[in-house]
Order: C-alpha cells, then sequence, then structure tokens
C-alpha cells in the first residue's frame, strides 16, 4: 500500500530554471573548470536533487562527498527507486555548497559526517525520486491524452499499456519541465523495490575509478594554474622568522616564493609557487628557512600519556550515569594503581583494568590539497569537500567575504576517514591564504596546494589518545553489578561547528559515545577527564569516540566474562536479555562463526583463538568473531573475520558488504600497527615506513551478513571499525592467556617494518602478544 | 629531450632527467590516472609499466625510460596496434563486475600491478597475488575484494 507524503522544503525546489550540461558526469574536468552554464530548455530540473536530460540521462545531485563509502551510489539508489530509472542511465554528480538546499539536517550544515547521510537522505531523495516520475507521468498522459494512472514506469521506460504508447525520459523532459509541481507523492510500499536492497546492483563511480578518468582534487589543472608546496615548520604554532629563497628562485620553473601568514590552527609558511609539482616540490626542498618557535608548543606522547594515567586515578566530571547508588559508590571505592586488578569483595568480584590507545592518523591515500582561485566576486574553490557550510564560513571570514561569495565545488575525496571535514578548516585555509600571498605579488591565478605525504602526516588533527580506566563489580549469578569508567583525553568537538551540538556541561559527547556498550549493568557511571592544555591538533577520525569507547567496553566484558568463567558469547547474551536487536546480531555472528564449535587445530604449533566484539554506533550494531593463529614463533595472523550488521534496511548490500570489509580493515590496521608519536612537539612519523599501513598479506577473510530489518536506514561507513580492536585482544587472549590492553598491539612492528620497507618480504602481522 | 612511447603513442618531452616519470605523465602528459601518494615508493599507487613490467613511477627519473614503452591506467586494456590487451579487459571488467572501488585513489596503482602479476602468471594462488599485490596500498582495505577479483580475471583468462 502507498504511503502519501507532502513534499518537504518546497522553497528548495526550483523548476523551469534549466541549468546544466546534461550528461556530464561528475569528476569531469571540464565541468569542474566549465564556466556559468547555459541555459537549456530541455534538460528537466523537478527538484534541487535530480536533472534529466533529453538523452534520458539522470543525473543525481549528491549533497555529500564520494570519498569511498558509496554514499553516491546510495543517494542515487534512493531516487532512482522512486523514479523508476534505467539504473544505467544514472549519474552522481557532487551538489555545490549551498547549505539552503544542500544541508544534512543531522548536523545542521552542508557536510558528510558521522554516517548520517543515508539516514537524512532515505526520505528526501525518494520523494525527488518520486516527485520526477509524477511530473513525467503528467507529461505522457498529457501527451497522450490518457489518463495518468493507466501510465507505468519501468526501468527508465514511460508505458500507456491500453494504447501501446512508449517513450523514455528524454522525450518528456521539455514537457514535464513545464508542469506545476505535485503537491504530494506517494512512495513505494518496500516490498516494491527494485532497486533498494538489491545486491547485483554495481557502484555508479566504478566505471571512472577503474579507467583514470575519475577527478581528484590532485588531478585537477586550470588555465594559468599554479602548483604550491608550502614548507611548514615542524613544531605546531611556529612562524617564520627570516628565509632565503635564491636557491629555490634559480630552479627553471619556479615561479614565485611566497611568505603565507598561518592561524590559530593552520599553519603558517613559505610557499614555493611553480608550474608543476615536481618543480614546486624541488624549489621547496631548496629553501632555508629560520622558523621563530617563541609561540610554538612542544607536546610529547609519552609525557600526555603518563600524565593520562594519573589522572585516570582520580575522579572525572560525571558525564553519564544511571542504575543504584549504592552499587556506585562500592565501585568508586578506591583502588590499587596497577594495570588491572581482581579481588572478591564479599560474594562479588572486583576488577579493574585501564586500557591506552595512541594518537592516530587518518592518512587517506590523497594526501591534502586544494585549489583555490580568487575572483571579482569573491573566491572558487575545488576540493574532496566534506563540510562545506563550516569552510565557506571559515574562507569567507578569512577573506572579509560573505559565505555565499565562497563558491565549492566537490571533487572525489581520495579517502578521507574524516580528515576532509577538518573542524577548523586548516589546510582550505593555508591554501585561501597562499592564494591571497600569490595574488599580493600580482599571481592572480589558479593555485593549487598540494601536501606531500609527510606534510600530510605531520600535519596535526589526529585521533587524541585516549586512556580510560574501568572499574566494574561482578555479581555471582554473572551479571555485572556496577560498572564506573574513567575517561581521559582531549575534546574533538570543543571549538569545532559542532561543538553547540555535542558540548554540554563541558562534557564532549564524542568522547564518551558507546562507552559500557548496549548491555544491562544495575549501575553505570561514566566520568570524563578533558584536559585543555594539551597542544595536539585533534579531529574526529573513523567512528570518532566509538573508536576507543568500543576498544577499552568490549575488552573489559571480555574480561569480566572471563572471571566469572562463563563462555564470552554467553556472557555478552545473558547481559542483553532486554535488548533483542543487539542480541539478534550477536547471535548472528556467533552462528556464523561456528562459535560453538572448536576451531581447528593450528599447523606447527600455531595456537588458535577466537574472540567477539559487539558495538553499536549512530544507529547501527555490527558485532563481530575475529579468529586468529600464534604461531610458535609469537607471530600473529588474523585468519578470518566474520560479521555481522543490522543497519535497518540495507540499501545497497554490496555497498555495506564493502563498507564492513574497509572498516574493519582500517581498524586492523590501526589495532596493529597504527600510532603517532611527538617528541618534544615533533611528530616522529612522516610516510607509510614509520606509519605501517595494513598489506594485502596481512588482510584477512571477511564473511559479512547483513540482518535482514524493514527499519529505517542507517549508516555504515564508520561502525565496521570500533568492534575489530577489541575483538582481536579477545582472540589473543583465548589463544594465548594475555590480555593486551595497549594499542596498538605491536608498537615494535614499525621496526620490522623499517627494515624491510614495503615489499612482500616484510611480515606486517608479525607480532609478539607476549612483548606488548 | 626525451622521447618514449606512452599507451601506443610517441611522446617528446623537453624537462630534466631526473624528473620523475609520475610527475612528467601528471603534469606534463596530463594522464592523471597514475596517483600521487608517497614520495618513497612505499605505496603503490603509482604504479605503471615500463616494457610491461611494473614499475612505481614516483622513483623512475624520465631518462630511465628514453626509448622505451609505458603503460598506464589508461593504456591498459588497448595495446600500440589498438587491440585488445587481455588480461588488462580482464582486469577491468572484474573489477566493475565485482565492484573493487571505494575511494579509488589507489585502484590505477592496484590495477596496473594486477595486470602485470596475470601476464607473468595466468593462475596466480593467493600467496602468489599477496607477494605480488602487499606492495600495493589501499587505505579504504578493499583486499579482499582485489584478491578474489584477480581470481575471478585468471579465470575469465584461460577460458
Amino acid at each position: 500500500m502507498d504511503r502519501r507524503h507532502f513534499l518537504k522544503a518546497a522553497g528548495t525546489l526550483t523548476l523551469g530554471v534549466c541549468l546544466g550540461t546534461p550528461g556530464t558526469a561528475v569528476g569531469a574536468a571540464d565541468a569542474a573548470a566549465s564556466p556559468a552554464p547555459t541555459a537549456d530548455s530541455t534538460v528537466f530540473i523537478p527538484n534541487a536533487f535530480v536533472r534529466i536530460g533529453t538523452d534520458n540521462s539522470v543525473t543525481v545531485i549528491s549533497e555529500h562527498v564520494e570519498m569511498g563509502q558509496g554514499v553516491f551510489t546510495g543517494l542515487a539508489t534512493l531516487l532512482a527507486e522512486e523514479l523508476d530509472a534505467d539504473w544505467n542511465d544514472v549519474h552522481v554528480e557532487g551538489a555545490p555548497a549551498d547549505v539552503t538546499r544542500y544541508a544534512d539536517p543531522a548536523i545542521g550544515m552542508q557536510g558528510t559526517l558521522g554516517s548520517t547521510s543515508i539516514v537524512s537522505a532515505y526520505q528526501p531523495m525518494r520523494e525527488a525520486g518520486a516527485m520526477a516520475r509524477a511530473l513525467l507521468v503528467a507529461a505522457a498522459a498529457q501527451q497522450w491524452q490518457v489518463s495518468p494512472d493507466g501510465i507505468t514506469v519501468m526501468n527508465g521506460l514511460i508505458s500507456h499499456p491500453l494504447s501501446g504508447r512508449r517513450t523514455r525520459f528524454g522525450a518528456l523532459t521539455a514537457a514535464a519541465a513545464k508542469l506545476p509541481l505535485p503537491a504530494s507523492v506517494s512512495l513505494k510500499d518496500p516490498a516494491q523495490f527494485k532497486l533498494i536492497g538489491n545486491p547485483w546492483l554495481r557502484r555508479e563511480d566504478s566505471h571512472a575509478k577503474t579507467n583514470g578518468s575519475a577527478l581528484f582534487t590532485q588531478d585537477l589543472k586550470l588555465p594559468g594554474m599554479l602548483v604550491a608546496l608550502a614548507a611548514h615548520p615542524k613544531r605546531f604554532g611556529a612562524t617564520v622568522k627570516s628565509f632565503d629563497a635564491t636557491a629555490a628562485r634559480a630552479i627553471d620553473g619556479v615561479v614565485d616564493v611566497v611568505p603565507f601568514a598561518g592561524g590559530a590552527h593552520y599553519f603558517s609558511g613559505v610557499a614555493v609557487l611553480a608550474k608543476n609539482t615536481w618543480i614546486a616540490q624541488r624549489g621547496r626542498d631548496a629553501l632555508t628557512i629560520e622558523w621563530d618557535e617563541s609561540q610554538a608548543s612542544r607536546p610529547d606522547s609519552a609525557q600526555i600519556l603518563a600524565r593520562y594515567r594519573m589522572l585516570a586515578l582520580s575522579p572525572g566530571k560525571l558525564a553519564r550515569s544511571s542504575g543504584e547508588a549504592s552499587a556506585t559508590s562500592a565501585a568508586s571505592a578506591t583502588s590499587a594503581a596497577s594495570a588491572a586488578s581482581a579481588a572478591s569483595i564479599d560474594d562479588t568480584t572486583l576488577l579493574e583494568s585501564q586500557y591506552e590507545v595512541p594518537y592516530l592518523a587518518h592518512a587517506a591515500m590523497e594526501p591534502m590539497n586544494c585549489l583555490v582561485q580568487l575572483t571579482k566576486s569573491g573566491m572558487s574553490i575545488w576540493n574532496g569537500e566534506q563540510l562545506q557550510t563550516a569552510d565557506q564560513a571559515s574562507a569567507a571570514a578569512l577573506m572579509g567575504i560573505t559565505p555565499e561569495q565562497v563558491q565549492i565545488t566537490q571533487l572525489y575525496a581520495g579517502g578521507s576517514f574524516g580528515r576532509r571535514a577538518n573542524p577548523h578548516s586548516d589546510y582550505l585555509l593555508e591554501a585561501v591564504s597562499i592564494a591571497r600571498a600569490a595574488a599580493a605579488q600580482g599571481h592572480r591565478v589558479p593555485i593549487k596546494l598540494v601536501w606531500t605525504r609527510a606534510d600530510d602526516m605531520r600535519g596535526g588533527y589526529y585521533r587524541p589518545a585516549f586512556v580510560h580506566r574501568i572499574r566494574a563489580l561482578l555479581a555471582p549469578d554473572g551479571s555485572i553489578a556496577s560498572w564506573r569508567q574513567r575517561i581521559v583525553g582531549q575534546s574533538v568537538m570543543t571549538g569545532s561547528p559542532l561543538e553547540a551540538a555535542e558540548v554540554k556541561d563541558g562534557i564532549d559527547q564524542s568522547s564518551i559515545e558507546g562507552a559500557g556498550g548496549p548491555y544491562e549493568m544495575r549501575s553505570l557511571r561514566i566520568e570524563l577527564t578533558t584536559p585543555e592544555d594539551v597542544a595536539v591538533p585533534v579531529q574526529w577520525w573513523r567512528s570518532c569516540g566509538h573508536s576507543h569507547t568500543a576498544f577499552a567496553t568490549e575488552c573489559m566484558i571480555d574480561e569480566l566474562a572471563a572471571a566469572a568463567d562463563v563462555d564470552p558469547y554467553q556472557f555478552r547474551r545473558t547481559l542483553l536479555a532486554q535488548h533483542p536487536r543487539q542480541r539478534a546480531v550477536l547471535d548472528l555472528a556467533a552462528a556464523k562463526a561456528g562459535w560453538t564449535t572448536p576451531l581447528a587445530p593450528g599447523t606447527g604449533g600455531a595456537r588458535r583463538g577466537r574472540g567477539l566484539a559487539l558495538h553499536q554506533s549512530v544507529g547501527t550494531c555490527v558485532a563481530l568473531v575475529a579468529e586468529i593463529s600464534v604461531t610458535a614463533g609469537s607471530k600473529l595472523q588474523v585468519d578470518r573475520v566474520v560479521c555481522a550488521v543490522d543497519c535497518g534496511l540495507p540499501i545497497n548490500p554490496n555497498v555495506i558488504t564493502a563498507q564492513m570489509q574497509g572498516g574493519i580493515g582500517y581498524g586492523l590496521d590501526a589495532s596493529l600497527y597504527g600510532a603517532i608519536t611527538l617528541t618534544d612537539g615533533v611528530v616522529d612519523q612522516s610516510d607509510f615506513d614509520q606509519y605501517a599501513p595494513l598489506r594485502m598479506h596481512a588482510m584477512p577473510a571477511i564473511d559479512v551478513h547483513i540482518m535482514p530489518s524493514r527499519e529505517p536506514p542507517t549508516g555504515v561507513g564508520d561502525q565496521g571499525t570500533p568492534p575489530i580492536a577489541p575483538a582481536l585482544v579477545n582472540a589473543i587472549f583465548h589463544a594465548t592467556g594475555q590480555r593486551i590492553r595497549t594499542l596498538p598491539i605491536a608498537a615494535q612492528l614499525m621496526a620490522s617494518l623499517a627494515a624491510a620497507p614495503a615489499g612482500p618480504a616484510a611480515d606486517p602481522a608479525t607480532v609478539n602478544p607476549g612483548g606488548t | 629531450m626525451r622521447t618514449f612511447t606512452v599507451n601506443g603513442q610517441s611522446v617528446s618531452v623537453d624537462v630534466p632527467d631526473e624528473m620523475p616519470l609520475l610527475w612528467v605523465l601528471r603534469d606534463e602528459l596530463d594522464l592523471t590516472g597514475t596517483k600521487y601518494a608517497c614520495d618513497k615508493a612505499l605505496c603503490g599507487a603509482c604504479t605503471v609499466q615500463v616494457d610491461g613490467r611494473p614499475v612505481r613511477a614516483c622513483v623512475t627519473a624520465v631518462a630511465a625510460v628514453d626509448g622505451k614503452t609505458v603503460t598506464t591506467i589508461e593504456g591498459i586494456t588497448t595495446d600500440a596496434a589498438g587491440h585488445a590487451v587481455p588480461a588488462g579487459s580482464a582486469v577491468q571488467e572484474a573489477w566493475r563486475r565485482l565492484d573493487v572501488v571505494q575511494c579509488g585513489y589507489c585502484q590505477s596503482g592496484q590495477m596496473v600491478a594486477a595486470v602485470s602479476l596475470l601476464q607473468t602468471n595466468p593462475h596466480p594462488s593467493d600467496a602468489d597475488i599477496d607477494a605480488a599485490m602487499s606492495a600495493t596500498l589501499c587505505r579504504c582495505a578493499t583486499y579482499v575484494r582485489i584478491r578474489a577479483t584477480i581470481h575471478d580475471a585468471a579465470k575469465v583468462l584461460a577460458a
């Protein structure tokens, strides 16, 4: 049965003003660089989200950036479903920066954050498709002089079976564009979905990304453009005292060398402007710069973590609590300062453990970059743009213009994992600052700022380091009498455009989200200490706070299961008795992994282990079973990960599976090797030899099982990442009896990788659990 | 002046001998499918074929390819005479069939490495694939699908 919906935000709809170039795929160089589009009265633009051309092309406009998570495919699926379009005719292009038309209500601005895209788009994108369909049907009915009720639409073909008339969308666009908008449209019953939930639907961006034509910011070249490489200080906050560019200027192809001003949240430095990237890089290498470090910060990650350990011994701010006060007070009794301790008090068992996670870089494959052109009317920016509204405001403030004068063209992002949504617009403002400095020297041309891998890795804005100290009382019946979790670490939301929404009474909700998990506990108390004087620039990283709260929570749950001498699966299952949805996900993962049957024995004396973790974030619940082997030589191999995910109605099963595989891989990488360290204010890592990434031979088989559901869809971009670290260390415990409470699992991996860089001969999966 | 063949076309470039092939391809010849992601041959995003063998374009000086034949992602499916390259077509089609890509930035390097593997070893084992592909990074961790796709392409080539 159809449901009727009134169209929201009618003011955002445009009809009759026919702009744009039909059939232009996102990322096409000419589209990105094209002048103002010409009016074309045959193109049909029923609303802000779709354009239909006379060639039958259906161009879906995505307010969200495609950075690998499959959002272009997801949004197009929603719209094409209700339009009954032929998937082969569907293309997607990135929306311009325009908060009046393209805000994501979940974050109150235009941007792509926190796995909210599908949640927010589910209704409006389907309505947009249904509206376009209704107008095409009305146009056909008018032309054919028949009732619209007798018209069917399937795979882009509009038919009137009674009269035998049929045509494709393109023949009706001009007529449809002249019709008044419908007051309301009908949406399909989910039982009628053909594209939504279809596992055979392929990604919209696959074609361009497999022939070299997909356009990333790094690839963009505009007439007259200069490439800028900037020398940054090695310590955050330092500024240029003096510099000598004589040698740089002597290099053929170096056009100019300009110092540029920085800000509280982005680098100042010296930029070399050149006709190509390599010359700019050579020019930068030839600079001699004396830095003024009087205002520079000198954070040291080892000292920071040592301080956090001390802070975790004292109460923090109460962030969340529930349940019995008496049990809470029992849990807050003073305990020994050891990393983990267990003691019996009467017939309850007291357990206390401390967990630590380091700073992490996002390290997307495409290092940060941004193209800026100052214009008479303001400026144009081309970027793998993830936070349009905030970036417009930042750039406008720097140049003393209005946000509307900042045009942003959204290109593909070569990964991001959160980095391109910088809360302070760091690299974007650096590019604007350089463009301004260049213009002052007479170079009023497009400027493409390129960060090298080292610039990117040393550029700050890391996932903050955290220490968690959890103290729990286990009742004799295996239930959790109390749980007190102290969390210590920097706030990523304070000072960000999301501060008002995320920080309440000094508690950054993103620092504690997910702590304690979905489990039944008779009393729960989450305390937070947020040091405000740590000078390491931090930022959200794939799955934000869940990336560390899941680790601490799911490790502790496993420790409690062991203390209760209960199977970790059954222990969790009991605690989820009141949470059928989460328990069903747990059951699915356990069943698919064959949890109740013993693992096949390892070969050559290898000890095998299986670990479980479950975590829910932003509405999506994921349970993982990790299967590992620890060889006689104490080498760790991750053999298989079984994943169960409930993300509501699955929109693109193929994308969901890919995001689980990728999210698990990204978290595996961080669990095994990831750590940014700072020594006296200098970031120690600069490239993939020091910040070891996951490589093919260390990637386990990953079996993904999607829970069937009719609930509204929720996101999948972040949610695969949080549970893998605890699943892994829980598996190591199962195999060896050794608890690993500090990530990464083996810091010594870097040394072994540095010894054999980049080759398959190196074995980054080699790890000695006993040594950590 | 250095002259070599790129994707079947002879090109001459007037650049310093030590200029890396990566930047000659990207900035001089506008072949931007080959990607920049590190500076030390650590990631494989810049992998191209030189005389049929995979090399890292970021550490290959343009002088080293003088007179040679370079194949980039843009040319993996067609040879100089316009004929289909079986391994290239099989890899590209399998890549699309199994929907490997996510952000896509590393995929050119992955695909060129995969073509090179299949041209020398038409029936690679998982271990062969790991050995040939582990030097090419994917931060989206599409590795599970890359492995499956190379097997799939090998099957198509054998048929």
